[in-house]
């Protein structure tokens, strides 16, 4: 089977170069049938890697250790559900998912602009064709998933179990899409470039996939915040990581992407920053596909030692290249068509609000970057961690947010001071009462960021209500109906325009959930003997007594033991139970001992924690294995153990985890009482709601399609006749 | 004014903030960065009462627990110079022998104490195994 594997990605790679070759060719010596040749070659090379794929997935699930991947990343002990993703937790498994999301999303735009863009299209084919070539030639030539292991393993490693949470699983292939995505804008946008066409035709045909990217980049990011702050020990949700640096940027400078192009759609303006935000974009994507994992992060010299660095590097290089050469090749062409009539204008504070995204990505890089480039530099290898993240990125923050608030409210062209007025008093009445209730009845003044940020907050949601308010009433006085119709009316009607202030009101909660939770986090370090309590007043944490389960941890993900405590836990007249763990994970580690490759393995934490709409209480425990270790060194040492079958050591693990529940040691705890931190998560269901109603094809948009069809048949019909 | 000169007016002032608020950037980022040291250097050029922030990865066998107290060693990323590291606090979850860990403190008598709850470990994102055979993930 990995044959087929094999051959499927060396068959699509010639697939792909015929696609590069056959549009461009095509479309330069005017023979249509090569374009569409070129063309249906992409649709091939899809289903190339369906085939591909299902072989792949075929071997995780069956666990066909023949294949090097499937004994890497996944085992016999793997829950089902894991095996089933446990490719992209692989490098070669994803950039098979890069180049299965690349093919299927490149059929898809190609076959909705197949009658459109008779001039774009095939450059863009060509531009998507190359992609997906150099990501095979990269599989074949460095990375081949479908290697293969002689002899065959008995058991494979297993899935790293820091990845076993249901938020992990799902997190890459949202991501993934999110950066195959962006691939399409640019691929037309090339297009555009290279046959001059750089009116906002490109745009309109791809609008939809930089918003589906957009949406499946944000989601995929939150996902992965929500799994670090549900799974991980620790206890937040974003630690600047470079990882997560990386998929933020390529995000950031997507926004922007998605607001200026409505400038170029309306005005003709911004076509140079367009196309440039589009290409850095891109390119973002592919760096945090894997400057990340080329381990140049790490240090320059680092570098050398990855296989995927130097061609990676190569390629990025050659894209950026060849980009900017076309770019400044057309600067004519990209001239715009009008002036900025006004500072106080939607075009003046959308090109404002693409500073302050642009800027953030730049701090990020730069800060992402700095390791690298302290290095080269100073000669030593420095680096900032969050505090200078947080400090930079604060004030650009709490732009966005009043930006995300002052924008909608403002016309195109011109404000006039009447209308100003009118958009702007019940806003910022609304935005004073919040600043005077929070002064008055919280605690808010102690952070001054934190305080503006919720003033702000409550800025864009009374922006957008009071948006949402006047429509309806505006929709009942013309068509008289009821106000709930009235307004799903105005949403269906407008999708673009009113998708795009839920996602406003989104980011704006989102924003509410950082600002509070990063200022008034209130976070314990203890250590617990059972029967210990720790707390304040209103809040304490009793450790009532130990847990231990075998072989059934409550999430599913195969743990061998877990350890943990009950916690009772009084909060004012509330009163209930926590219960964090800790799974061990068994190690295939030979060296250790027949007991101890039960606790020697990996370990991870079974976070505990209370939702809450104003707090968050979440818990964490680190059991003191310490106790056990005499046990099972002992245990290790003894010759009937060891040549005991799997049952009866099970029997001895389950005596030794039987002691830690009778008599559990003191224990470590992590606490937290997270005020708000919920509305993140909140936020970003409203901003996805947002993005999908945008999305959603508009009823006339459809009307029109078929009618103009219609049209064009008529046209024909009656030229024939 | 007429609008060519404003507009050129504009654009001035435009750049001037860009590069004011870069060569901000550049500066906090310098000043606040924190020098990572490897184990060699910290031994090599390491006074005591100083602040380092040591990096490189947990020598195999060498990770063992008292108490809240845990003790290893950290070794450079390759190499096989190594100092003994006392800790206490949380201990993130990859934490385990052979990952590349990065923690805050400074040199007492031939130990690195560490402070409190400062241990880092890289992101588990990078799945793959080491290829200079640390071992690390087997």
């Amino acid at each position: 089977m990995a044959a087929l594997g094999s051959a499927c990605l060396i068959i699509g790679l010639m697939t792909a170069l015929y696609a590069a070759g056959a549009s461009l060719y095509g479309a330069r010596s005017g023979r249509r049938q090569f374009v569409v040749s070129g063309r249906r070659a992409i649709y091939c090379l899809a289903g190339l890697l369906v085939v591909a794929m299902v072989v792949l997935e075929t071997a995780f699930l069956r666990s066909d250790f023949s294949f090097a991947l499937v004994a890497q990343g996944s085992s016999t002990d793997t829950p089902t559900f894991y095996k089933a993703s446990a490719m992209w937790a692989t490098q070669q498994g994803s950039l098979m998912l890069w180049v299965f999301l690349l093919s299927i999303l490149s059929s898809a735009a190609l076959f909705v602009t197949r009658h459109r863009h008779r001039d774009i299209a095939p450059y863009a084919a060509a531009v998507l064709a190359a992609v997906g070539a150099f990501f095979l030639f990269l599989m074949i030539a460095y990375e081949n998933p479908f290697a293969t292991l002689s002899p065959v393993p008995p058991e494979g490693a297993g899935l790293n179990p820091l990845l076993r949470h249901p938020a992990m699983m799902i997190h890459p292939p949202l991501l993934y899409t999110g950066y195959v995505g962006f691939s399409i804008p640019f691929a037309f946008a090339i297009g555009a470039l290279i046959t001059r066409r750089t009116d906002a035709d490109w745009i309109r045909s791809t609008r939809r996939f930089a918003l589906l990217a957009w949406t499946f980049l944000g989601t995929g990011i939150l996902l992965g915040a929500l799994w670090s702050y549900a799974e991980l020990g620790w206890g937040g949700y974003w630690a600047w990581d470079p990882v997560e640096n990386a998929s933020l940027m390529p995000w950031l400078t997507g926004t922007a992407f998605l607001h200026s192009i409505m400038v170029q759609e309306k005005r003709g303006m911004l076509k140079l920053w367009n196309v440039s935000l589009i290409i850095a974009t891109f390119v973002l994507a592919l760096l945090g596909t894997f400057l990340v994992r080329s381990g140049i992060l790490d240090s320059i010299h680092a570098f050398g030692a990855s296989t995927l660095g130097t061609p990676f590097l190569i390629f990025i290089v050659v894209v950026i290249g060849g980009s900017t050469a076309l770019v400044l090749s057309r600067r004519r062409e990209l001239r715009s068509e009008a002036r900025l009539d006004s500072l106080l204008s939607r075009e003046a504070f959308f090109l404002l609000n693409n500073l302050v995204l642009v800027a953030i990505c730049a701090v990020i890089f730069w800060g992402t970057f700095f390791p690298l480039i302290s290095e080269a530099v100073t000669g030593t290898e420095s680096s900032v961690g969050p505090p200078f993240f947080n400090a930079v990125t604060t004030p650009l923050a709490i732009a966005l947010v009043l930006l995300a608030g002052i924008g909608p409210v403002l016309a195109w062209r011109r404000v006039t001071p009447a209308g100003l007025r009118r958009a702007a008093l019940f806003p910022a009445a609304a935005t004073l009462a919040t600043l005077v209730a929070l002064l008055a009845f919280t605690r808010a003044r102690d952070s001054v960021p934190a305080l503006v940020m919720f003033c702000l907050v409550a800025f864009v949601l009374a922006v957008v209500g009071q948006e949402f308010w006047r429509g309806t009433a505006a929709r009942r006085i013309a068509t008289g109906e009821s106000r709930p119709r009235a307004l799903g009316q105005l949403v269906l009607r407008n999708r673009r325009r009113y998708g795009g202030f839920l996602a406003h009101a989104g980011i704006a909660l989102l924003f509410l959930g950082v600002a509070a939770s990063s200022a008034f986090i209130d976070q314990r370090d203890v250590r617990l003997s059972p029967g210990g309590a720790r707390g304040g007043d209103a809040n304490t944490a009793t450790y009532r007594g130990g847990t231990a389960s075998l072989g059934g941890d409550d999430a599913g993900t195969g743990a061998a033991i877990s350890l943990g405590a009950v916690l009772d836990v009084r909060k004012g007249e509330q009163r209930f139970v926590l219960r964090p763990s800790r799974n061990y994970y068994r190690t295939a580690d030979p060296s250790k001992g027949p007991i101890g490759r039960f606790f020697e393995g990996e370990a991870t934490s079974e976070v505990d924690l209370r939702w809450g709409l104003r707090r968050d209480l979440w818990t964490a425990i680190q059991p003191d294995v310490a106790t056990l270790t005499k046990a099972v060194q002992r245990l290790d040492r003894d010759p009937r153990i060891a040549n005991a079958g799997p049952a009866q050591q099970l029997r001895a693990i389950a005596a030794l985890a039987e002691i830690y529940r009778r008599d559990p040691p003191p224990a470590q705890f992590r606490a937290l009482v997270s005020p708000l931190v919920v509305w993140i998560w909140v936020g970003g269901a409203v901003v996805l709601m947002g993005a999908l109603i945008a999305l959603w094809p508009a009823p006339e948009a459809r009307m029109r399609r078929v009618s103009s069809l219609h049209g064009a048949r008529l046209g024909r019909e009656l030229s024939g006749a | 004014m007429d609008p060519s000169r404003k507009r050129k007016l504009r654009l001035v002032v435009a750049l001037s903030a860009a590069v004011l608020l870069g060569a901000a950037l550049v500066y906090t980022s310098f000043s606040s960065a924190t020098e990572a040291s490897t184990p060699s250097d910290v031994l090599r050029s390491g006074e005591p009462g100083r602040s380092y922030e040591l990096t490189g990865k947990v020598a195999k066998g060498s990770v063992e627990r008292e108490g809240d107290e845990l003790r290893f060693r950290v070794r450079d990323r390759d190499g096989t110079t190594s100092v003994p590291v006392e800790y206490a606090g949380v201990v993130p979850d990859p934490f385990r022998e052979g990952r590349e860990v990065i923690v805050s403190g400074g040199l007492d008598g031939g130990k690195f104490v560490a402070e409190r709850d400062s241990l880092v470990t890289k992101c588990p994102s990078k799945f793959t195994k080491d290829k200079d055979g640390g071992g690390a993930e087997r």
